[in-house]
C-alpha cells in the first residue's frame, strides 16, 4: 500500500504547487478543493508547514460522523462517500493535525485520498506517495 | 472570456467613505487581457488629468489576469497609480502570495481612491470588504506592523499581507510597499501613496475555483508548461543563486556601476557577490505561489548583542542582484555583513532599494564635492563603504529633520536640482538608475522605457549580445526595444514573471489563453502589446513627459562602457526612433 508522506518539510519553499496540483485532479485551477495545505510558520522566513493527511489507522474524524460517510479504508486513512455527507463538519472539527479541508462550493470535507498525484510536481523533494507494508 | 469567471469582477473601494461596490468589466478583461493593459485602461478612466499623487483623487490599481491560479508562473501583481516620485505614470510589479490571492478571492482588479481620516488598514475576503482601525499599526516597522496583522487576521496560507514602512507614512516619494516580507512593489513610489491615504496594510484572502474550456487540455497544457519550466537552465541558475548570479559576470565585463558610477567594475564584488552569499549565508530559499523555481534567496544573518556574551540574534535578509548593486557596489560596499545590514534597513523602513542606494550614492559623492557640508547632513559624513553611517542617513530621509533631508527624500533629481551635481545624480526620467551600465541599449531602457525601469526592454541584455562587435545603428536599438517593451506589456497583461518568458512565446500564449476562454491570434497579441504600450505612454503624455527634453545624466557619458565612451548624439537618435514608433 502507497501513502502520501512529507519527506523533509525543511525543503520547502512555500510555492504550493502541490495545492495547485491536487485541486486540478478534478480539471479546473484554483485551490478551493486542495486536500493538502502549505503555510508559513508565522512569517516566511521561518519555513513551511505542509498539512495533510496521514492516513490514521483509527482516524478521529470517521469516528465522529454521524452518518458514517466517512469509510476507513484498511491501509489507514478514509474514503468520503458524498452522498451521505451533510456537510456537519464534525471530521474538521476532529482532525488532531487540521488535515481534514472544506470545500465551501459543495459544503463537504476534502481529505487526503493518498493517490500521489500532488508528488509529481513537488520539484523540490518534500512530499512522496511512499509504498509501506 | 467564460461566462463565470471571477476575473471580471473589479472591486472600487472608497476610503474617504468607507464604502466599496463590485462592478462586472467583461470589456476590460476581453480587450486588454488583465494586468498592465487593464490596469493602465482603469488608471485611464480613474486618475483625473494633472492629479497630486499625494491627494485623495489619486487611484491605486492592482490588477491580475486569466492565468494566474490556472498556470505556473503566473504569479505577479502590476500595480498602477500616479507616481509621487515622478509625477507621471507609476507602475511597478510584484509577485509573493499577491497574484493568486486577488484571483482567489475572486477580482481581476482592485481600485482604491479617496483617503481615510486615520490610519487603517483593509482586509478583502472574497465578498467581505473591511476597513479596520489601523491607529495601532501606525508608525510601526514593515515587518512588525505585518506579524501584527498576521496574528489577528485569518486566511494563513492563502493570504496576501501589503504594507508600509514608515517611509511611506512620512510620504519619501521612493517608498515602497512590501509584500510576504520579500516581495516589493518598489520602484516609483507605491508606498508613499498608501501612506497619503492613511493605509497601512492591505490583507486578500479567498478560495476559489477557476473555469476552463476543456479539462483534459487544461491538464495536458500544464504538465507541458511544467516540464519546459523545470527543464530550462536559465530557471535552473535563477534557483541556485538568484539574481545575485549576474553580479560576477557584470563585473566582470566592467559594467557594475560602482561609487555612483565613477567606474563600472568593483575590486571587491566577489565579497558580495552571489556565490559568497550562497555559501557564507543563505539559510533558506522561497517561492511567489505558483512557482516551482524559488528565486528568492534568504540570508541568515547571525550577530551577537553588544551588551551580554553568547547571545545571538539571527535576521533573514533577501538579497537579488539590483539591491546588492544600489546598496553595495554603489556606495563602495565591500563587505557582506555590511551591505546585509543596509538591506536589512531598506526592508524594515520600506524605502524602494534601488532609488535609496542611488540617492545615497549622490549624497556621497556631492559631500567630497562640498555641494553639501555637515551642516545639511546634520554632522554625518557619508564616504564610499562606511554602511553605518549609510543605515544614520537612510533614518534621516525617512524622518526629514531639515530641509536637506526633505530634498533627498524626493530623490536625485529633485536634490540635484537644488544642490547642483546633477551631472551626477543617476535618475533617468526621474527615476534611479538600475544597475546596468551595458552599454547603449541599457540606458535607452532606462529613458524610453514608460517606467524607466531596466525590465521594461532589458536593453542591458540587447547589449550584451554586441560585447567586442560593432554596434547597430540607433534605429535598430529603438526597433528592438519597442518590439521586446511591446511584447512585455503582453506578459505583464497575463502577470507572467519575466522570468518565465522563454517558455511563455506568443503561439504558447495563445495556445492557453485558449483553454482560459480567451481567443487571441498571434498577430492580434502582438498587435495588443504595441497598443497597451502606446496607452500607457497617452497617460505620461498627458500628464506632461516629453522624450525630447529627458535629461542624459552626463556620468554616463564619461565613465567607459563594455561598448567604449557613450555619444549622447547617439542615445539622442535612438530616442528619437522610439517616438517616431510611438506615434
Amino acid at each position: 500500500m502507497s501513502h502520501l508522506r512529507v519527506i523533509d518539510a525543511e525543503r520547502c519553499v512555500g510555492c504550493q504547487l502541490c495545492m495547485f496540483a491536487c485541486h486540478r485532479r478534478f480539471g479546473k485551477g484554483g485551490l478551493g478543493k486542495s486536500a493538502i495545505f502549505v503555510r508559513s510558520r508565522g512569517g516566511m522566513s521561518r519555513g513551511f508547514t505542509v498539512v495533510v493527511c496521514r492516513a490514521c489507522k483509527e482516524p478521529p474524524c470517521a469516528a465522529v460522523c454521524p452518518v458514517d460517510a466517512l469509510r476507513v479504508r484498511k491501509e489507514g486513512g478514509v474514503i468520503l462517500q458524498p452522498h451521505k455527507c451533510i456537510g456537519c463538519g464534525n471530521c474538521k472539527e476532529a482532525c488532531t493535525l487540521g488535515a481534514v479541508f472544506w470545500d465551501e462550493e459543495e459544503n463537504k470535507p476534502v481529505i487526503c485520498i493518498h493517490c500521489g498525484y500532488c508528488a509529481q510536481y513537488c520539484p523540490h523533494g518534500v512530499i512522496a506517495l511512499v509504498k509501506e507494508e | 472570456m467564460l461566462n463565470h469567471d471571477p476575473l471580471q469582477r473589479v472591486l472600487y473601494i472608497d476610503l474617504t467613505r468607507r464604502s466599496f461596490r463590485i462592478e462586472h468589466r467583461p470589456d476590460l478583461f476581453e480587450r486588454y487581457l488583465g494586468g498592465a493593459g487593464v490596469a493602465s485602461a482603469l488608471l485611464l478612466e480613474e486618475c483625473p488629468e494633472g492629479a497630486d499623487p499625494l491627494e485623495p483623487e489619486n487611484p491605486i490599481i492592482f490588477a491580475v489576469g486569466p492565468l494566474v491560479g490556472l498556470f505556473p508562473m503566473a504569479s505577479k501583481t502590476v500595480a498602477m497609480f500616479k507616481s509621487p516620485h515622478t509625477g507621471n505614470l507609476g507602475e511597478s510589479h510584484a509577485g509573493g502570495r499577491s497574484a493568486v490571492s486577488i484571483r482567489m478571492a475572486g477580482y481581476g482588479a482592485i481600485v482604491i481612491k479617496g483617503a481615510s481620516d486615520i490610519p487603517v488598514y483593509l482586509t478583502i475576503f472574497n465578498d467581505k470588504v473591511q476597513f479596520h482601525d489601523g491607529r495601532a499599526l501606525w508608525g510601526m516597522r514593515s515587518d512588525f506592523a505585518a506579524r501584527a496583522t498576521r496574528e489577528k487576521e485569518s486566511g494563513s496560507g492563502m493570504r496576501t499581507i501589503m504594507r508600509i514602512g514608515l517611509a511611506g507614512e512620512r510620504l519619501v516619494s521612493y517608498a515602497c510597499v512590501i509584500t510576504e516580507t520579500y516581495r516589493h512593489f518598489g520602484r516609483l513610489g507605491l508606498g508613499a501613496v498608501f501612506g497619503s491615504k492613511k493605509l497601512k496594510a492591505i490583507v486578500i484572502s479567498g478560495k476559489s475555483s477557476l473555469p476552463v474550456v476543456d479539462r483534459k487540455t487544461y491538464k495536458k497544457a500544464y504538465n507541458d508548461i511544467f516540464q519546459q519550466l523545470l527543464t530550462k537552465p536559465s530557471l535552473k541558475k535563477y534557483h541556485d543563486l538568484g539574481t545575485s548570479l549576474n553580479i560576477l559576470p557584470l563585473n566582470k565585463i566592467c559594467a557594475l556601476p560602482t561609487r555612483n558610477l565613477q567606474k563600472a567594475c568593483f575590486e571587491q564584488a566577489e565579497e558580495i557577490s552571489g556565490e559568497h552569499l550562497a555559501e557564507n549565508y543563505l539559510g533558506r530559499r522561497i517561492a511567489c505561489t505558483h512557482c516551482p523555481i524559488a528565486c528568492i534567496h534568504l540570508a541568515a544573518l547571525r550577530e551577537p548583542y553588544k551588551d551580554e556574551p553568547y547571545f545571538y540574534k539571527t535576521t533573514f535578509i533577501s538579497y537579488d542582484y539590483e539591491l546588492i548593486y544600489a546598496l553595495g557596489t554603489m556606495l563602495g560596499i565591500g563587505n557582506s555583513r555590511g551591505l546585509m545590514y543596509l538591506l536589512n534597513e531598506v526592508e524594515i523602513l520600506g524605502l524602494d532599494a534601488i532609488s535609496t542606494g542611488v540617492v545615497l550614492a549622490w549624497v556621497t559623492e556631492a559631500f567630497q564635492k562640498g555641494l553639501i557640508t555637515e551642516k545639511e547632513t546634520m554632522g554625518l559624513k557619508p564616504a564610499w563603504g562606511d554602511y553605518e553611517t549609510y543605515v544614520e542617513i537612510m533614518k534621516k530621509i525617512v524622518l526629514q529633520p531639515n530641509e536637506f533631508y526633505q530634498a533627498v527624500a524626493k530623490g536625485a533629481e529633485y536634490a540635484s536640482e537644488l544642490y547642483g551635481g546633477k551631472e551626477f545624480a543617476l535618475a533617468f526620467g526621474k527615476n534611479e538608475m538600475p544597475g546596468y551600465h551595458t552599454g547603449y541599449g541599457g540606458h535607452l531602457t532606462f529613458l524610453t522605457g514608460a517606467r524607466h525601469s531596466h525590465l521594461d526592454s532589458a536593453g542591458y541584455s540587447f547589449d550584451q549580445k554586441f560585447l567586442g562587435k560593432e554596434v547597430p545603428p540607433p534605429e535598430d536599438y529603438a526597433n528592438h526595444l519597442f518590439a521586446e517593451e511591446s511584447y512585455r506589456q503582453i506578459i505583464s497583461s497575463l502577470v507572467i514573471c519575466f522570468f518565465a518568458r522563454g517558455v511563455y512565446n506568443y503561439p504558447t500564449i495563445e495556445r492557453l489563453l485558449k483553454i482560459a476562454g480567451f481567443d487571441f491570434s498571434e498577430e492580434s497579441l502582438k498587435g495588443l502589446g504595441e497598443e497597451i504600450l502606446k496607452q500607457k505612454y497617452r497617460f505620461k503624455f498627458r500628464e506632461g513627459f516629453s522624450l525630447d527634453q529627458l535629461r542624459i545624466p552626463k556620468r554616463i557619458l564619461e565613465t567607459i562602457s563594455p561598448h567604449g565612451r557613450l555619444q549622447e548624439e547617439f542615445i539622442r537618435k535612438a530616442i528619437a526612433a522610439y517616438k517616431r514608433l510611438l506615434s
